[in-house]
């Protein structure tokens, strides 16, 4: 049986007891990565030397005796937009297949300081852009339940390299879904966390105000530990929130009597799969077990989510993007035609179509006489979605409802009409523009894929979050469920 | 609103972005289609409604004004394709 | 004026670099002159995954310039991004301030021709400056160098108010002093501290409408901005005579020709993309923070003027000279402390200092000359030490060598003598020595008496007392 059946805590105990050591763990993870890889594509980097190196010191840490971090021992991958130094960091497009960060994100220096090993870099859509993973430059990761689906987007690699088996946990990104999707998909617990609890310091900008970091992990307990070890101020990054960290794992009661769950009608009507439903309709059933209550409720605003997102990350992304031209790193197509064939150039091969795509809409809605019609007008009605949130939240502790609306979806099934493909994410969208944490965990299969049941909080409020996560977890076992590669 | 074809040029032309003319065409195709569904926030009323820029209610977020070390010349130009005399390199803008 | 059937209406865009020790947006040191590329990080480089954070020295300077500017501080300001590709600019768009910059509404008053003009000034922002470019290959190549890129600059937009060249110089010289009085920029147009583009326009005379403007750039010198404004005036006079239209657009001044030229680009009208930075949070400027600011502004030129025109009775003109520049009022007031003779100081201060720093093209912390030292040497001219002339010899070895005037006389010797039986001894031997002067004093040249006088300082080495060799001579003769 693998170690990374075991849920952190219990590989600590493992650890300190000798029955096992950090080398192992990563000779674990490297093994499967070599036995598992060429089906999943979820690696684009590997860490190889580095990741024993680092297990050795631990190793000898652990002999010593010497104070062990959060995340001791544990492999890790991380999503390739989050930079780190020395480390080949691609963001999964062609632009920069060659770009050696010259620094550390703060995620990736604080993974360090809690005694993580970083065993490698992983696929993604490009820039964070996209559902399927299908936008990688670097081939598609697949879905670990059945290689013909996706994993889900964008952090598809991080989902189906923890789904595997090939790291311990993962870190992802998530700007509409990103983090919840994928571990909806996947069958693995993905946290958004509230904007501004992690820093953006190092992770390469999607879209600017929606973009956070978060762990995915096998467990909720994991989950906990892994925010713990990331989450908190850096006077690096300007939108980082001067909140007090609380102990997240002391929050993991399995007490939910009382608790006030509001179900939006929205996140269960037309659009939503008839399995998708009753699977999520059965978790709350547990939850009910469990002493919460549910009531349906509305947030009024949710069928303009999309609109409002892909306009205002498009914009965004628009002008994050332009930093890519060719000069100082990535792709330079000089073909002697002068300084503007250079740009043009090096921005066409080195870009996909999706993110050429965004960075035209972007840049169209920012556009002189455009602007008050998408970029304000998005910019109020994402007001509009929030106080959806605020009002609810008056009311009810935690906002329940599916994470997709389908489980994975088959390779290139969507490809052909990029609307499509968005409105996949209008259930995790909202969450985003709010701000808000959420948690993607597992709740049951359809038709033998995974389906995730999302649990989205109060700001700031990722304990509750967790507790309800956790609470239903210790109930059911859908998490211990492995897909057979 | 509905977008031309010179309308995505003019756009790929500000986002210094070549478009084959297949991609051109595309382009066009499905921005419409996405700009048109983007049409549904016409229809809301958002007459007095903030916009939101932040979600986080956070203002005044400053360092104080001391020099830190620079990076190493090398580490400046580590990723550089072309450089000279410790400098990034760029072909003139040809008119 | 060219032609009295055209008004000019011109328009400035000044930037001032601020001199805060690091960028307005990362640790990197601003200093000037360090090999290329070596005041970089990840953030100024413009690499992937990068935040800005908000200098607040950069803040509380342009604050500060904004209200010795008569500009209202917003109660909110906040970044925007200003997005254009050029290899100047890393992260292809600039932290700019779109809609609400720190200040708006300002104005300064300039002296032209005796007259006071209020000038307006329509906004004051905070954004980023741009890395330095090198042409080399022959035109073919660029070098970039990001040292300069994040240097904090604020951008100050005039009304369209100025009438003539000469009123936009008033102008410019006006806030440099302002600036250079608040201490947040070295505001040196020649080392690119501060910098001004133009905009200018003829119009009928009477007209209200703007007649259409050219834009104007690469004016590195007040004398510069003058001379290119003139020489539009008299280019746009000609079109407008000829029946001609001026066409809008951007001009590049050419110092050593003397003229003007066309910049031609195929570049697209500019369309900036203006948006709300989402990397950087809004400031919320209350009235304590205003008020910690504005008590940081010191007596500033105008104030301080009229001061030494009340307080010191110089006049008008005097003082306006010697307040336009902070350093020299500051020496100014620093040699009063060791004279009361505050004519004499402006008098030494207008004549032989500036036209000593003029000449030789220097600063005034670029010679040796103390304020004491000015000071002390009007005093001994007042005590009849030294003579006015021996003065001029003080005065520019203490330009050189900043030791104090005592000393100087002193070694050199340069002692005035006063003393009627020394002189007389000198003036005999020269009456002696020059029969054919005497001749002629006596049948009535009084011309010839100037000659002896001269002959006298020649013997005595300059140091003799002229009032007391005239009286001497005078003596001698008749007697």
């Amino acid at each position: 049986m693998s170690l990374f059946q075991y849920r952190l805590s219990e590989l600590h105990n493992m650890l300190h007891a000798g029955q096992a050591s950090v080398s192992e763990l990563t000779e674990e993870s490297l093994s499967a990565i070599t036995r598992l890889d060429d089906k999943v594509n979820a690696f684009l980097t590997l860490n190889e030397e580095g990741a024993r190196a680092d297990a050795r010191t631990l190793d000898d840490k652990l002999a010593s005796g010497a104070s062990r971090g959060l995340l001791f021992g544990l492999p890790a991958g991380i999503k390739d937009n989050i930079v780190t130094k020395g480390l080949r960091t691609t963001c999964a497009s062609r632009f920069l297949d060659n770009y050696q960060p010259i620094y550390d994100a703060t995620v990736a220096a604080k993974l360090r300081q809690a005694d993580a090993v970083t065993i490698g870099k992983l696929n993604m859509d490009e820039f964070a852009m996209g559902g399927s993973n299908e936008n990688s430059a670097y081939g598609p990761v697949r879905n670990p339940w059945d290689l013909e689906r996706v994993p889900g987007g964008s952090s598809g690699g991080s989902a189906a390299a923890v789904a595997s088996g090939e790291v311990f946990f993962a870190l992802g990104s998530d700007t509409g879904g990103s983090i919840r999707q994928p571990a909806s998909y996947c069958g693995v617990v993905g946290l958004k966390p509230t904007y501004g609890l992690v820093s953006r310091y190092g992770l390469v900008a999607f879209a600017s105000s929606l973009d956070q970091i978060g762990p995915l992990t096998r467990t909720v307990e994991d989950s906990a530990y892994v925010l713990q070890a990331i989450a908190g101020y850096d006077a690096q990054d300007s939108t980082s929130a001067k909140v007090d960290i609380p102990d997240y794992l002391s929050a993991l009661t399995g007490d939910i009597k009382g608790l006030r769950i509001a179900v939006p009608k929205e996140y269960l009507g037309e659009g939503v799969d008839a399995s998708v439903r009753e699977t999520v309709l059965s978790a709350l059933k547990v939850l009910e077990d469990l002493g919460a209550v549910w009531e349906e409720v509305s947030l009024p605003h949710t069928e303009y989510a999309v609109a409002t997102y892909y306009l205002l990350a498009s914009s965004e992304a628009s002008s994050n993007l332009a930093r890519f031209d060719g000069v100082r790193y990535g792709v330079r197509v000089d073909e002697g035609g002068g300084l503007l064939d250079l740009y043009l150039n090096s921005r066409s091969r080195g870009f996909g179509p999706e993110v050429k795509r965004r960075i035209m809409l972007g840049t169209y809605a920012l556009s002189s006489g455009y602007y008050d019609a998408y970029y304000l007008k998005a910019q109020k009605v994402r007001t509009l979605i929030k106080q959806d949130f605020d009002e609810v939240f008056k009311k009810y502790d935690v906002v329940i409802g599916p994470t997709a609306p389908t489980t994975a979806f088959k390779l290139g099934s969507q490809t052909e009409d990029p609307l499509t493909m968005y409105l996949n994410d209008i259930l995790t969208i909202p969450v985003n523009l709010a701000g808000i944490p959420a948690v993607s965990i597992p709740c049951g299969f359809a038709e033998g894929l995974p389906v995730g049941l999302q649990i989205i909080g109060k700001e700031f409020d990722e304990s509750t979050v967790l507790r309800v996560a956790h609470a239903y977890e210790q109930h059911t076992d859908h998490h211990k469920q492995r897909p057979q590669l | 609103m509905s977008i031309t074809v010179k309308d995505v040029q003019h756009v790929a032309r500000l986002a210094r972005l070549h478009l084959s003319p297949e991609e051109e065409a595309t382009f066009t195709e499905q921005m419409n289609a996405i700009l048109q569904y983007a049409e549904k926030l016409s229809g809301l009323n958002t007459e007095g409604v903030q916009p939101t820029t932040h979600v986080l209610h956070v203002s005044n977020v400053m360092r104080e004004d001391v020099v830190k070390e620079s990076l190493t010349l090398e580490e400046a130009l580590l990723n550089a394709s072309e450089e000279e005399d410790g400098q990034f390199k760029v072909p003139a803008v040809l008119e | 004026m060219p032609s009295s059937k055209y008004e000019t209406v011109i328009g400035l865009e000044v930037h001032v670099e601020l001199h805060t020790k690091s960028k307005i947006f990362c640790g990197c040191s601003t200093e000037f002159g360090a090999p290329p590329n070596t005041h970089t990080c990840p953030v100024c480089l413009g690499h992937p995954g990068v935040l800005p954070v908000l200098n607040r020295q950069a803040v509380e300077y342009a604050m500060k310039a904004a209200m010795a500017l008569n500009c209202t501080i917003g109660d909110v300001s906040k970044f925007d991004r200003k997005n254009y590709f050029y290899p100047d600019l890393p992260k292809a768009y600039q932290i700019s301030q779109f809609d609400q910059p720190i200040g708006l509404n300002g104005w300064i008053d300039i002296e032209v021709n005796g007259e006071t003009k209020r000038i307006g000034i329509t906004r004051l922002h905070l954004e980023e400056d741009a890395c330095k470019l090198t042409h080399v290959d022959g035109g073919f190549g660029t070098l970039v160098d990001l040292n300069r890129g994040g240097t904090p600059l604020i951008e100050i937009v005039s009304e369209p108010d100025l009438r003539s060249p000469e009123e936009a110089r008033a102008y410019l010289e006006k806030m440099r002093a302002i600036i250079q009085y608040c201490d947040v920029s070295d505001v040196k147009m020649e080392e690119g501290s501060m910098r001004c583009d133009a905009n200018i326009s003829l119009r009928p005379v009477g007209q209200e409408e703007f007649g259409t403007r050219a834009e104007l750039k690469n004016m590195n010198s007040f004398r510069g901005v003058q001379r290119g404004l003139e020489y539009e005036e008299f280019r746009q006079a000609d079109i407008l005579d000829g029946g001609g239209e001026v066409v809008q657009e951007t001009r590049r001044w050419d110092e050593a020709q003397g003229k003007t030229f066309s910049m031609r680009s195929k570049e697209e009208a500019h369309d900036y993309r203006y948006f709300p930075d989402p990397d950087l949070v809004v400031l919320h400027i209350d009235d304590a923070w205003k008020e910690a600011v504005r008590s940081s502004i010191p007596e500033l030129p105008d104030a301080r003027r009229v001061r030494y025109s009340e307080e010191y009775g110089l006049p008008a003109y005097d003082a306006g000279v010697i307040t336009a520049s902070k350093p020299i009022a500051d020496f100014f007031e620093g040699a009063l402390n060791f004279t009361s003779d505050a004519k004499a100081v402006a008098n030494w201060i207008m004549g032989d200092l500036l036209a000593y720093l003029n000449g030789n093209n220097l600063e005034l912390s670029e010679v040796k000359i103390t304020p004491q030292g000015l000071g002390e040497m009007i005093g001994l001219i007042a005590k009849g030490t030294i003579s006015s002339k021996i003065a001029k010899t003080v005065f520019k070895e203490m330009l050189e060598t900043g030791k104090l005037p005592a000393q100087i006389v002193e070694e050199k010797g340069l002692v005035q003598i006063s003393d009627e039986g020394a002189i007389k001894g000198i003036v005999e031997a020269v009456v002696a020595a020059n029969p054919q002067s005497v001749e002629d004093y006596k049948a009535g040249k009084q011309k010839a008496i100037g000659f002896l006088v001269g002959q006298v300082m020649k013997e005595s080495k300059g140091k003799a007392n002229p009032g007391l060799v005239n009286k001497l001579l005078v003596e001698v003769l008749n007697g």
